[in-house]
Parts: C-alpha cells; structure tokens; sequence
C-alpha cells in the first residue's frame, strides 16, 4: 500500500497474485503434460516459461518509453492477457496433434512441438511484462515490488500442490484463469483505472471462464496412451477418478472385455480373474483383482515374481508398491504371516483400501497385511523390521516412476544405494526379488544386474555371482538377491521352478551355457552371457563395450532407464528402416529436441530483435567491454538455473515426490535469492573496487555450493524418516544460503552495467534470459550424462568464469 | 544418397506427377508400391543376419507388390501409404510399417492350403497380404468403427476370402479352428492360451510387443507336429549389442 499522503500507487496484491498465479500455472502445466501427452515435457515448460520471460525483457527494453507512457493501461492489459492466454493458448496447444513417437518418422511432428513450446510461452511472456512494467515504473519502489513478486511466486508454488490436492487438473486451470483476470481486476483497483471501462472486460472473462461447460476444458489425452486405447472398447467406461498433485487415477471397468492384465504369464496359464484398471495419468495401469472371497489366486504363481515363494517360505513380507494388490494376493497365496506393503499415492490406498475393498476381497486390511503410505526409500530408511522377502514388482506401471515431473525419470528405487538399504532389511538367508519388464536387446535387466552386483561388492562381497539369481519369461525377469548364498537345494528348486513355467534360467551361481536360452528362444543368450560377465573379472570392460549404457544407477546418477551411448545413435539412426527405433528411448529424444529448439527460440525471440532494433548508440568512453557483458551475463544465467535444477532432481529422493520436490525447491530459490539480490545495495560501495561484491558473492557460492556436495547426501539420509511437513522446512532452511549468495551476481553485474554502459542493459537481460531458457534442459542432459555432482560443479565453475569476466 | 534419391523420386510419383506419363494410369501407386518392395527387400539383406535367414519368401514379396496399401489408409496418409514407415490410421491405432508387414508374414510360413487367424485387424491391410498367400484369412477387430471399415475396404478390393468379426479376440475363433498360423497384433500383456490351444501342430504364431509406432521385438510362438510350444524372441533390426563382437 502506498504511504499515505503520497501519489504513487503501486500494485502489490496485483503484482504478488500474478506472479503466484504464473508460477502456479507453470507447476499446473507440468502435470496437465503428463496427462494428455507423456511426462517428459517436465523441463520443456520451465524452459518455455523461461522464454516468455526472457522475450519479454526484449519487448520492454524495445518498448519501454511507448509502454511507460501509458503504463496504467499497458500494465493491466497485460494481466488481462495474461488471464485469458492462460486458458486459451493451452486450449489450442493440446489441439496439435503432436506424437512424440513420430518424430523420427515425421518432420511436421517438430513443426508441432515448435507450435506448442511458442503458444506456451505467451502466457509467461505477458506475466513477464507486468511485472517487468511495474518494476521499471516504480523504480523507487524496486524493493516492494520484487518482494512482492517473489512472495506471490513462493506461495505460488506452494498454492498449486494444495490446490491440485482439492481440485481436478482441468478445473485449476480453469481457477488459475479466473485468478489471473482477477489480478487484473485488482490492478485496476490499486492503480485507480476508471472503473467500468475498465472492470468489465475482465469481469465478464472472469465469468465466461468460471461459466464454460465442463465439455470445453476436456483434456484431449494422446490416443496413443493406454487409457485411450481402453476406453475406444465399446463397453468400457471410467467409474471412478481420483486426482492428486501426485497422478490422475481413473479407475476402468470393462462390461465386455476383462483386463486379463498378467504380464509375464507363464504360456501354461492359469484362469485370471475379472480385473478393474487403474490408470495413472491416463497411461500405466495396474489391476484391482476381483476376489471378494480373498480366494488363492493361481496366475499369481505363473509369474516369474513367484520365484522366491518355491525357494523358501518367507513368513515377513515387504512389498514396496502395493498397486492394486497382486502382489500382497501372491504372498497371501504363499501363507506369509506378515506382509507389510508401501504405497506412495494417498488417492490409489484410499481407492483399493475404501472404494474397493469389497471388490478386491479386502486386499489392504486382510489379516497380516498392513498397507503404510509413503515412499519405498524414506520406508525403509525409518524401518527396524527384517524381512524374509522383500518384492519390488513391476513397478513402472504406478507409483513413483509414472509421476508428472518425472522427466526422463529419476528412479531412486533400483540405485546402488536403494539396494544396499533394502538388503540391510533382509533376514539372513533371505531375498530381495525385484521384477521388471523386459525389454530386448538387453538393457534394464542387466542394468539391474549390474547395479546388484556392485551394491553386493560395495558390501564387500568378494563374490556377488554366489547371491544372485535371474531368471526371464519372454516379457518379464525376476533377480533375486539373497542375504547369503544360495544352496544345492534351492538351486534344485530353481530349476523346476522354471521347467514347469517355461521360464528361462539367466544366471545362477555355477550355471552352465547349455541351460541357457532353452525356452524363450533368442538369437544368443543374452542375458547368461551379460550376467556371466557381469560377476567376471572383465565386469568394466563389458559394461564399456556394451552398446547401451548399463553403468548402474545411483543416487547422484539415478536414470535407471536411460541406455542411449551417443556413440551408437549413428547406427540405430541409420537402422530406422528396419524399424529400429525401439533401440532409442523417445523420452530422451524429446529432450535433445527441446533443447535445440530452445537454442533456437531463444536466439530468435530474445537476442534477434535486439540486434536490429537496439542498435547500440555510441557509448561514452567505458572500461565495460561488450564480451565481458555476455560472458558474465551467459555464465550466471546458466549456473542459476544449473544448481536449481540439479536440486529438484536431488531433493526427490529426500521429499519423495517430484512434484513436492519442485514445488519446494523453486519456493525456495525463489525467496531466497529475492533476498540475496535485495542484500546487494548494501554491498555496493563507491570506495570499493566494483568487482569486490561480485567476488564475495560467488565466494560465498563456491563455499556454501561444495558444502553442499559434501554434506548433503549423508545429512538427508540421516533425515530421511522425518515427517513431510518437517523435510519440506529442511530442504528449505538447506537451500537457503546457497540461494541467497546466487541471487546477488545477477543485480551486481546489472548495476555495473547500467552505471557504466547503460546501452548494454537490455543485452544483459537478453543474454541471460537466453541462457536460462537453455540451462534447464542441458542441467537434466548433463545430469543423465554424468549425474548431479558434475551438474553442480559445473555450475560452481561458472560463477568463477563469471567473476572472473566481471563488467 | 539412393535411398533419398529414390524416396525423392516417390513422392513425386505418389504426387500423381508422373501419373499420366508412366503407363500405369490404372493404378498410379503402382510403381510406388514397387519402390517399397525394393526397399523391403534391400532392408531384408541387410537384416538377415539377425534372423537367420537368407532372404523374405518372394511370395511374400509378391503378395505385398499386389495390396494396394493405399486403399487402407486414410485420405489423410495417402501420400505416405508407400512409405517404409508405420502410419496412423485413427482410432489410436497405426498401420504397421511395410517391412513389419512382410517379416511377420514371412514368419508365419504361409502355404496356399492355410487357414489363418488374425487378431487386430486395424486397417485390412496384414489381412489383404495374408489373402493373397492363403486360403482363409479370420481377422477380429475390438474397436468397431475400425473393423467396419476395413471390412469395407476389403470388400471393395474384392477380397472375398477375409472374414471380419467385431469382437474380443482373446479366445480366438473357436468354430474354424484349429488354425495353421495365428498373428496377433493387438497388445497383449501375455500369450492368450486359447490362442496356443487353437494352434494346428506344426503351426506359427507372432505377436508383434511394443508401443504403437516402435516394434520392439517379434514374438514367435511354435507349436511342432508333438504339440510342445516354444516361443522365440525376434528383433527385427540387425543389432549386435556388443562393440567388437559378432
């Protein structure tokens, strides 16, 4: 509120609900992509939001005296816009028919991305504009407002998670709309606009919004994705959904057509009951067995996952990824008298536990079982339990890898060090099984395979080959890894175990080639002589010369499903005709495609223009050098976005969930580096040499960044157990000083230029918004490539650059 | 540089440029349709390693030089009918790519005499090929509108040996079974038992696993003359996983 007495009227409700409104939309965004196309466009909308805001930062530096002329006008007008873009530009984005998975085939497939990445970006690009309007107005006020708008952007992306808790996506979008329209209303109330003219365009968009048939704002979900494939079956139909910042769960029946989901089933099938399909995101589906009576379910042993159960009699069961239940039924089949199951998503237990518990025989409170919420890796870090058995079973299809934010999915439960906590919980003499689809020419089975194998040597096993077992359907493989060695006797039962089901054996300790490769017939056998270089002496020099990249996953590098060596994209490339492009994972080729179109975009829509429209006039004479400025400017845009993205990655595992972990991590940054950023007037002194603060501050980053390094991985293990609420305030207090340093290069070198070579100042903003858009796709690309660690370094290395080229 | 010299050369064949000139105003695809068997036999050698066999039955050739593709798709893919690539053909559903087509076919070993049994039959188009190489073709297609339509896409091409039921294809076609080859081309999370049942000893079925768009790998179920099935993994590209190694 302005001081009394004064005549300036500066928009701070406005200004803090729009960028809250903006921010939340970006997060909204994110998990509407993962519905209706797939969730690897994560990072393609931090980098198109970032776009809207770095082309804005050309528009205004190109138009600013236009704009600041009529700036009561300019600044609600682009709140207006920025309300209705919102919900129209997403319309007409899901309206392009773009497939991800003809890219390769189809150029018009990239002219499609390329239209949906722009229309995106307009939203952010008038959000952008507001707030870069009343930041250059109210230049005495720069203070209030920033703080404003970092306040408004904080809670923001706190909001949007509490709002996609009560609410479906579609309606969100539908609030966030209205929301903005209402920014614009209040901005008109804070700036005096006269009232009727002015109220009633957005007044009535505000109605139209909130009035539009439900029809309208339908989300158009790829016809490529599972659950649109199911429901083009006359006779089938959603009966139920249930939505979360975490998934929407749509619940399918089919009157004509039962599901007959049983991956894996061995060819001499058992009966397979009636099923319900619960969909996550309109993609991954799992099944709710219909077994009112809690009868035995016999498919359930003709899946390679019942190995364990004719090896032993485990009677303590863990089941991490409780699902629809098959996997609590198969224990219970077995006699386990005690099953514990973990299951991530509030809405799937509400669903199984409530909804269908009649339907699914009680799965989730039947005797012994007990079914907790939470995450695999925070369960098991708090838990004192041993287990018999501990099951990992075809975990892709829910939970935790089918989430929205998770680009190129970071994986936290197949890491060396996932492993080794789940083998601390197993009895001696007991197993940790872990199922997962096949997919050919070997890759996630091996990547598994050697992932064990280290988290067995790392417990300095000299011997990793003598605990573990791997057998494979042709659609399924299940590895076993036992607390201990395994014996004659199980070895017997191994056998016969996979004879009866047809089941090929893949490795055991002291298996020969000739029993290999008996049933499900490949070229060579594969998977035997993997796993047999695998346990060898030459493990490296295999895992070297393999064409996929089967290095095994770890926290710092948790992309358990990324295979692709860029040295073999040449050939897969040049084998499409033979329809080779399974051999690529599509979610990766999105990225590269992202991050050269963003390369792209950026170039054209934020430094283009200002090359042939802000000529710069002749500067006086300066000690600024133009290289100087871009340098500094590219360096500090890409190290921010680097370090912020690296933590949404990393803080996952610590928060469990992508979405709190991005939700938190931007919250943080955001407030944070406001603060630092608002510090930096006191640093700056005429007595000082220009570059000192700069100095100081990157320092602080340098310090504070490797502390971090060290640090953090044991210390959020140590946390890990503690309540959400309180890991959220950790993460927060963790991030704090690390943010607060990284907000201050930024105004630093922006007010040197401006002192010195004011010309340069829109560069600047160009530079590094360019360099943002960019930063967020090659921090995940770098992260895969080389993990987390090297990510953050390098953005320690070039906050040095950019001292070192200080303006 | 001749791939794309040839592809070059079709689309503007598939453009109706060269309609009139060519002498086969009749059928304007046709040389199209023979630039695609070329390409299919082109891609064959150099798979063939993989697959363990010399080269695609000819038959196999011929049959797929004869369906016209591009009364299959829709209007909308007409110019990329010939193309070696999978198309969509609405629905949610795609017409596979060409040289898919003809290595399953290849698989199933078709004889003159044979009864076979498909289910999925999307766009017609596997079925058509199958009819021209065997006696009876039974195609069940779940999503109605589809199997309507190729059903009248095939009756139009006068193929009067295909039969199109609208249905679950999970039990198979009880009443013309036992069937001397079976494919599979809608998704399935496992081999349908009945399906192994209805198998004629000595017969072949392929299931096609992957999404939409990307065939991963052909699986081939074989049930020899004793009634013992085994099933054989098939990638249809020639990929050695190993660097250095043959």
């Amino acid at each position: 509120m302005p001081a009394p007495g004064t005549a300036q009227r500066l928009p701070i409700f406005s200004i803090a609900l729009l960028s809250a409104t903006a921010l939340g939309y970006e997060v909204l965004l994110m998990r509407l992509f993962s519905i209706i196309q797939w969730h690897h466009f994560a990072y393609m909308i931090i980098s198109l939001a970032l776009l809207g805001y770095g082309a804005s930062g050309t528009f205004i530096a190109l138009t600013r005296e236009r704009l600041l002329r009529h700036f009561e006008t300019a600044y609600w007008l682009n709140l207006v816009l920025f309300g209705l873009t919102s919900i129209a530009c997403y319309l007409i984005a899901q309206r392009i028919p773009f497939n991800p998975e003809e890219v390769l085939w189809d150029w018009r497939q990239a002219l499609h991305l390329l239209a949906i990445y722009l229309l995106l970006a307009l939203p952010f690009f008038f959000a952008a504009n507001g707030i870069a309007l009343a930041l250059t107005r109210h230049t005495s006020a720069v203070a209030r407002i920033y703080a404003a708008d970092l306040l408004g952007a904080g809670l923001g992306s706190l909001g949007i998670v509490a709002l996609l808790f009560l609410v479906f996506p579609d309606t969100a979008l539908k609030l966030l709309g209205a929301l903005g329209l209402a920014a614009a209303l209040l901005a008109a109330r804070e700036l005096q606009l006269s009232m009727p003219r002015r109220q009633l365009p957005a007044l009535a968009g505000m109605l139209m919004l909130l009035a539009l048939p439900a029809g309208w704002l339908d989300l158009q979900v790829s016809p490529y994705k599972g659950l649109s494939q199911m429901l083009r079956i006359t006779g089938t139909q959603v009966v139920a959904e249930r939505s979360s910042p975490l998934g929407l769960i749509s619940v399918v029946e089919s009157d004509t057509i039962p599901f007959r989901h049983a991956p894996g089933l061995s060819l001499h099938a058992a009966t397979i009951p009636d099923q319900l399909g619960l969909f996550t995101d309109a993609g991954g589906m799992t099944v709710v067995n219909h077994n009112p009576q809690g009868q035995a379910l016999d498919y359930l042993d003709q899946l390679t996952s019942a190995l364990p159960y004719h090896l032993a009699s485990p009677q303590r069961v863990l089941i991490l990824g409780a699902g629809g239940g098959s996997d609590i039924q198969q224990a219970l089949n077995h006699r386990a008298a005690r099953i514990d199951a973990v299951e991530l998503d509030p809405q799937l237990v509400e669903l199984v536990s409530r909804d269908l518990a009649a339907w699914s025989g009680n799965i989730y409170t039947r005797a012994g079982v007990q079914v907790q919420l939470g995450d695999a890796r925070g369960f098991i870090r708090q838990s004192r339990q041993h287990y018999d058995l501990i099951q990992l079973s075809m975990l892709d299809a829910y939970g935790a890898s089918s989430a929205g934010l998770h680009a190129l999915n970071e994986n936290y439960l197949y890491t060396v060090e996932a492993l080794q906590d789940y083998l601390a919980h197993v009895t001696p003499g007991g197993y940790l099984g872990i199922s997962r689809w096949i997919k050919l020419p070997p890759r996630d089975t091996l990547k598994l395979f050697a992932t064990a194998v280290q988290a067995l040597q790392a417990g300095s096993n000299s011997a990793p080959g003598a605990q573990l077992v791997l057998i494979r359907g042709w659609q399924t493989s299940t590895l076993l890894i036992k607390n201990g060695r395994f014996t004659t006797a199980e070895i017997a039962d191994l056998r016969d175990f996979c004879t009866a089901r047809a089941f090929d054996l893949a490795w055991y300790p002291g298996m020969q080639a000739a029993e290999a490769n008996r049933f499900n017939m490949l070229a060579r056998p594969y998977f035997f002589e993997a796993a047999t270089a695998l346990t060898g002496a030459d493990a490296a020099d295999f895992i070297a010369r393999y064409k996929f990249d089967i290095k095994p996953a770890t926290d710092d590098r948790p992309y358990f499903a990324h295979f692709l060596k860029w040295e073999v994209l040449p050939e897969i490339l040049a084998l499409r005709g033979q329809g080779g492009l399974p051999l690529l994972e599509s979610g990766y080729l999105v990225l590269v495609a992202t991050l050269l179109q963003a390369a792209l975009i950026s170039v054209i829509f934020i430094l283009l223009p200002l090359a042939v429209l802000h000529r710069s006039r002749q500067d006086p004479a300066t000690t600024v050098s133009r290289g100087r400025v871009v340098l500094y400017f590219f360096a500090i845009g890409l190290a921010f976005l680097f370090v912020e993205i690296a933590f949404m990655q990393k803080f996952i595992l610590f928060l469990h969930h992508p979405l709190y972990a991005v939700a938190t991590v931007l919250a943080a940054f955001l407030v944070f580096a406001g603060l630092g950023s608002a510090w930096t007037a006191r640093l700056q002194r005429s007595d000082r040499p220009a570059a000192r603060p700069a100095w100081i501050a990157v320092a602080a980053i340098i310090l504070v960044g490797s502390g971090h390094l060290l640090l953090s991985a044991p210390l959020l293990e140590q946390l890990m157990p503690l309540p959400l609420g309180l890991r959220i305030g950790i993460a927060t207090l963790l991030i704090a000083p690390l943010a607060f340093f990284m907000g201050m290069p930024f105004p630093l070198g922006l007010a040197r230029v401006g002192a010195e070579r004011p010309a340069l100042v829109p560069w600047a903003w160009g530079i590094n918004g360019c360099a943002s858009v960019l930063s967020a796709v090659m921090a995940t690309l770098l992260a895969i490539q080389f993990g987390f660690t090297v990510v953050v370094l390098a953005a320690l290395l070039l906050y040095l650059v950019a001292a070192l080229s200080f303006p | 540089m001749q791939h794309w010299h040839r592809r070059i050369v079709l689309s503007l064949l598939m453009a109706g440029l060269f309609a009139g000139s060519c002498g086969h105003a009749a059928d304007p695809y046709r040389e199209a349709r023979l630039a695609m068997i070329e390409e299919i036999k082109a891609t064959a050698r150099l798979t063939s390693l993989s697959l363990d066999m010399e080269a695609l039955d000819p038959q196999v050739l011929q049959a797929m030089a004869t369906v016209p593709r591009h009364a299959l798709v829709p209007d909308t893919q007409l110019d990329a009918a010939y193309r070696n690539r999978p198309l969509p053909i609405g629905h949610g559903q795609t017409i596979s790519q060409p040289y898919i087509v003809a290595l399953m076919t290849d698989l199933l070993k078709p004889e003159p005499g044979d009864r076979v049994l498909e289910v999925g039959t999307g766009s017609g188009y596997q079925a058509a090929v199958l009819a021209e190489l065997v006696e009876r073709v039974y195609s069940i297609e779940i999503i109605e509108p589809l199997g309507e339509r190729a059903r009248g896409s095939l009756a139009e091409l006068g193929y009067e040996n295909i039969e199109v039921r609208i249905g679950d294809g999970y039990y198979g076609w009880e009443e013309h079974a036992p069937f001397d080859a079976i494919v599979v081309t809608a998704a399935a999370s496992h081999v349908p038992p009945p399906l192994v049942k209805q198998l004629k000893p000595g017969g072949h079925m392929v299931i096609p696993v992957g999404s939409r768009f990307m065939v991963q790998q052909l699986v081939m179920v074989d049930k020899d003359m004793d009634g013992q099935v085994t099933t054989r993994q098939i990638l249809p590209v020639r990929f050695v996983p190993l660097t250095g190694s043959h």
